[in-house]
């Protein structure tokens, strides 16, 4: 079974199980989620990412922080990253994309939005 | 996005909860920021955090489709992204804005919790009106000085600072405070808990302003952070609080001299802003809370609330419940009097006396009754907290987890159901990281594939109980055995029973797993579990069958405000013992006690029954010789018997417990301090703690 697997960082648990109820109607996927950086941190060396999501503004390691950390890592540098952003937050949002951010979708966003994304990176 | 998904719905019964709890927060730190600002002294933390608060918020009820949410949150965050920025002064007028509009937010979320709307459009837009003559008014150019360039930092990190992070990097500059760079190295399997040590010791003499993490010299078991932070303490100074072996510190703003723009504001670290702008400082004499309102039209909304409920402080009940114990004690010393003057002369006068007394117990029982009442909250409320948790988790884990909640409508003193949450999360992560096994073990083994975790709570008696069951592969005895003795806590594993070695399990710093797991083991063991139950006197008991799971009992008293207590005395002092423990009490003398390997028993029906010497316990001294004949107190909680060797029994009494303060909170077996009503304090025992005490040393 060649299930991907989608990570999804973002402290809203509300969100994420939204994220996960839109994920799951478009496809087969493995979906782990962090609620902050740390989390993802510890989840990465034991899962096979495929596609990342990530809020910005999030406590103790931010999502821009988190970006660049994979993009300077070997091993997670080739994973294509999304940012989960909030309309006004454009500063932010440029910084990521000149992290290596290959995508951001700004909130609220919906499915098709979604599905876009997914069969770009993913298919 | 309305379909009838079951993730869906429970996705936006998650917001509501979410959303409620967020908005609850933003209402206490708002009040704190209202505090600080009239002090004059703002916490940077608490304004972002706030700033966080009406973000997420923004962000969510957007997602959700609840636009007057989305609208009034989005209009907020602006207002505060402002303020956390230094772009605009925190001064009354935009409290007073704050709170209003977090009125308006708290009717809007409860009003979506409750399906009802009667929330005017007009207060929406009054709101967002309000904040927008903020913003015009004080809205400035924030010209960046060119002060960050000299700090060296590379473009990777530049551009890893949010934009937030880059203000409080240029406000700590312009204070005139040290920048330093903490590089630490740490192992990735434990690197969360090495990196909190750190932050926590540079919070404790600065900021730290961004956490970036970076890769180490090795990759695959490595993790470098990269941590900036600003502080007052010179070099020296601020690497005494850092010390760890794998961190190196530089000083980044190493020219010896305190950079430019400091004059203004020196105080206000939030609203400060370089140049002659003008800025409407508030006299610090003047409150910085919104004026109450006087008009009965302006009155909170919450009024006219349709569920007929009323959100109160558990503080004013706690205050309360204070209240009425006094009201019991005073009681108590009427009685008492009453008893007195029967003894002394019978009058007409002393029963009319009695009469009223007895009137006043009545309707003092009731009032103490109804105000317990209103403490009492259902446990479900937990439950709803633990299937997130579980969700996640077994998530992590690749495992299949399915949570069935039984009694949850059973009820418990709101505080206690504060207290029991963290202790039971721990036990329920405990379940799903080393009780479950992962589904393809599970199949093997003949089960379903899904695990299953039984949460049940009942009333027995006094006590209400917490079950906590999963049917995973039980707790392996022998490896408990065998790592107890690798300890040195046993000699001999074959004569220890099954029962006594699951006692091992809450000894500190006790695991049988080689390898910390990333859900369970955060150096928080089933001590903290135990402790922290036992903190609210109740206790925990373990049950396992090896291949068919675990179940863990947390017995837990209704309400720890006022209890029934038997008053006893020993070496000539007086203690109180919860009545709900006590079972029975017998009279003994010196030949009924027998020893078995070392420990005082007696013989009870057909049982033996372990002794517990009260003033061996306490380490008292006993001034004269032990009378020839005493009392043993028998206590029991959840299965555990014990018999509390005690000289005289005084009868019983309803006192009310008071903490004894954080200083004697883990003192083992004193569950705090009561008044007696006749200006006599004493110590009130803690039954569960004595009774694991004892356990413990025993075996």
């Amino acid at each position: 079974m060649n299930r991907k697997t989608i990570l999804i960082t973002d402290d809203s648990t509300a969100l994420r199980t939204m994220l996960v109820s839109i994920i799951e109607s478009l496809g087969d996927f493995r979906i782990v989620e962090a609620a902050n950086g740390f989390e993802a941190l510890r989840l990465l060396p034991r899962e096979q990412v495929d596609l990342i999501f990530t809020d910005i503004n999030m406590p103790d390691i931010n999502g821009l922080e988190l970006i660049s950390y994979l993009r300077n890592n070997p091993n997670y540098r080739h994973i294509p990253v999304v940012i989960l952003s909030t309309e006004g937050s454009q500063s932010d949002i440029e910084k990521g994309r000149s992290l290596g951010a290959n995508e951001y979708i700004v909130k609220p966003f919906n499915s098709a939005d979604l599905k876009n994304i997914i069969h770009k990176y993913l298919d | 996005m309305t379909d009838d998904n079951p993730l869906l719905n429970k996705a936006i019964r998650d917001f509501l909860a979410e959303a409620e709890e967020i908005v609850e927060q933003l209402g206490s730190e708002l009040a704190d920021l209202a505090d600080s600002a009239d002090k004059g002294d703002i916490n940077p933390d608490l304004l972002n955090s706030i700033f966080r608060g009406a973000h997420s918020l923004k962000g969510l009820a957007g997602m959700f489709g609840f636009s007057s949410v989305a609208e009034l949150s989005h209009n907020m965050e602006n207002l505060l992204d402002r303020l956390r920025l230094g772009k605009l002064k925190l001064d009354a007028e935009v409290i007073a804005v704050l709170f209003e509009s977090h009125d308006v937010l708290l009717s809007l979320v409860r009003g979506l919790s409750e399906g009802t709307n009667d929330v005017a459009e007009e207060k929406i837009s009054l709101c967002a009106a309000r904040i927008n003559a903020c913003l015009d008014e004080q809205t400035r150019s924030a010209a960046s000085p060119p002060l960050l360039e000299k700090l060296g930092l590379s473009e990777q990190v530049m551009k890893s600072l949010t934009e937030y992070e880059e203000h409080r990097l240029l406000e700590n500059l312009s204070k005139g405070k040290h920048i330093y760079r903490v590089h630490a190295t740490f192992d990735l399997a434990t690197f969360d808990q090495e990196l909190a040590t750190i932050s926590d010791a540079i919070k404790t003499c600065g900021e730290i302003i961004s956490t970036l993490p970076c890769i180490s010299s090795n990759l695959e078991t490595n993790i470098d952070f990269d941590i900036l932070a600003g502080s007052t303490q010179a070099f020296q100074e601020f690497s005494q609080v850092i010390r760890h072996d794998n961190a190196t510190l530089t000083l980044l703003n190493d020219d010896g001299k305190t950079p430019a723009a400091t004059a203004a504001n020196a105080g206000d670290s939030v609203g400060s802003v370089s140049g002659g702008q003008k800025t409407t400082d508030i006299p610090s004499s003047q409150s910085m809370h919104p004026p109450v309102p006087d008009s009965p039209a302006a009155a909170p909304v919450s009024a006219k609330s349709i569920s007929r409920t009323v959100r109160v402080d558990i503080g004013k009940l706690d205050e309360l419940m204070n209240i009425v114990g006094e009201l019991v004690l005073a009681h108590s010393s009427i009685a008492a009097l009453v008893q007195r003057l029967r003894n002394e002369r019978f009058s007409q006068m002393s029963v009319e006396l009695g009469k009223s007394a007895k009137v006043l117990e009545r309707k003092l029982t009731d009032l103490q009754k109804g105000v317990m009442d209103i403490r009492m909250i259902p446990v479900g409320q937990l439950y709803e907290k633990m299937s997130r948790i579980v969700r996640t988790i077994s998530r992590e884990q690749g495992k299949k987890v399915e949570l069935r909640f039984y009694g949850a409508d059973t009820e418990l003193d709101k505080l206690i159901v504060e207290d029991i949450s963290d202790p039971m999360m721990h036990i329920i992560r405990n379940a799903i990281d080393h009780g479950i096994e992962s589904p393809e073990k599970r199949l093997a083994a003949g089960k379903d594939e899904k695990g299953v975790i039984r949460i049940s709570s009942y009333q027995k008696g006094n006590h209400v109980v917490i079950e906590v069951e999963d049917d995973g592969g039980g707790i392996d005895i022998e490896k408990v055995k065998d790592r107890a003795q690798q300890r040195g806590l046993v000699q001999n594993p074959g004569a220890v029973s099954d029962k006594e070695a699951l006692e091992f399990i809450f000894l500190p710093g006790f695991s049988t797993t080689d390898q910390v797991s990333e859900v369970s083991g955060r150096g928080v063991g089933m001590d903290v579990v135990r402790n922290n139950i036992a903190a609210i006197s109740g206790m925990v008991d373990i049950e396992t069958t090896k291949g068919l799971g675990t179940r863990f009992v947390i017995t837990l008293p209704i309400t720890l405000a006022i209890i029934k207590s038997l008053i006893i005395s020993c070496a000539g002092r007086t203690y109180a013992l919860p009545v709900t423990s006590v079972l029975e009490s017998l009279i003994l003398t010196g030949n009924d006690i027998k020893t078995v390997e070392r420990r005082e028993v007696i013989q009870l029906r057909e049982h033996t029954l372990p002794l517990l010497r009260l003033e061996d316990f306490l380490c008292l001294n006993r001034p004269t010789d032990r009378p020839g004949e005493f009392y043993a107190v028998v206590v029991g909680v959840a299965e555990k018997r014990l018999g509390i060797v005690v000289d005289e029994l005084l009868g019983q009494q309803d006192i009310v417990i008071k903490s004894l303060g954080e200083g004697f909170r883990r003192f083992p077996g004193i569950a705090g301090a009561a008044d007696l009503g006749d200006q006599r304090t004493i110590l009130v025992l803690d039954v569960g703690g004595m009774i694991s005490d004892t356990m413990r040393s025993g075996s």
